[in-house]
């Protein structure tokens, strides 16, 4: 065998991009960037916004009080406090790591499972708590 | 002969101090959530003078406004990652970062202005 056929400049690079098809601590990564963007894009303005009429008149407090109660609000507003929880529990998990605790193959990837679930649930019982 | 070469291999010493500066942020943020939700279960329905009794103690406004300060600064350190992974030109890279750096520096003067204005 040649030394050119070896050389990783020639060798084929296959990427499976397909978000299915990735191992747990790779998905967890992802929607941990994925739902930070997000949060950074909506969440930080809209949140702001809503503190400002809420806190500035009991008329506004009441506007956004009723609007929060709107079913579809509340899907969207869902959506949101999932993406709040999976990116805090998997920031948990990444400070764990940060200080080597679960940091094998076998922990790690339970650890993923566990902040898949965990943010699930979260956003199951704020759902419940809401409706 | 070889001359000895002592410099620096590395210019970026802020590395460290972002990637420290993102997980002490991300620390804040934990507890704050906690004491914020803990607010929530305890309080069951938030009235108008609920919310605003919360938000007239000085010492909430302090951790609220220490929340949101991580929160900005978290993000910049995050979404600047997410932009040098994605954007390789670097003068829209560039442009962008001033975009979220002069939006989160908004944001950080308009917290303030919500917590303690009027």
């Amino acid at each position: 065998m040649s030394s050119a056929q070896r050389s990783p400049a020639t060798r084929p690079k296959y990427y499976d991009l397909n978000l299915l098809n990735l191992p747990m601590p790779g998905l967890v990564s992802i929607f941990h960037r994925i739902t930070g963007v997000a949060m950074f894009l909506f969440l930080i303005p809209a949140l702001l916004f809503v503190l400002q009429c809420t806190l500035g008149s009991e008329d506004g407090f009441n506007r956004w009080k009723s609007f929060f109660s709107e079913p579809m609000v509340k899907v969207i507003f869902l959506g949101f406090v999932w993406s709040y929880m999976h990116h805090f529990f998997a920031g948990i998990r990444y400070l764990l790591l940060d200080v080597h605790v679960g940091i094998a193959k076998e922990p790690a990837q339970f650890s993923a499972k566990v902040v898949l679930v965990l943010g699930v649930v979260a956003t199951l019982l704020i759902g419940v708590r809401i409706w | 002969m070889v001359k000895k070469i002592d410099k620096t291999p590395v210019g970026a010493h802020y590395g460290w101090q972002d990637w420290l500066a993102q997980r002490v942020t991300a620390v804040i943020m934990v507890l704050f959530s906690i004491v914020f939700i803990g607010f929530f279960v305890i309080k069951g329905s938030v009235s108008y003078a609920d919310w605003k009794a919360l938000f007239s103690s000085q010492l909430f406004r302090v951790l609220a406004v220490l929340f949101l300060f991580s929160v900005f600064y978290h993000a910049w350190i995050g979404i600047r990652d997410v932009l040098m992974d994605y954007i390789k030109p670097t003068g829209i890279r560039l442009t962008a970062q001033v975009a979220v750096l002069l939006f989160l520096v908004s944001c950080a003067i308009w917290s303030v202005a919500i917590l303690w204005g009027k």
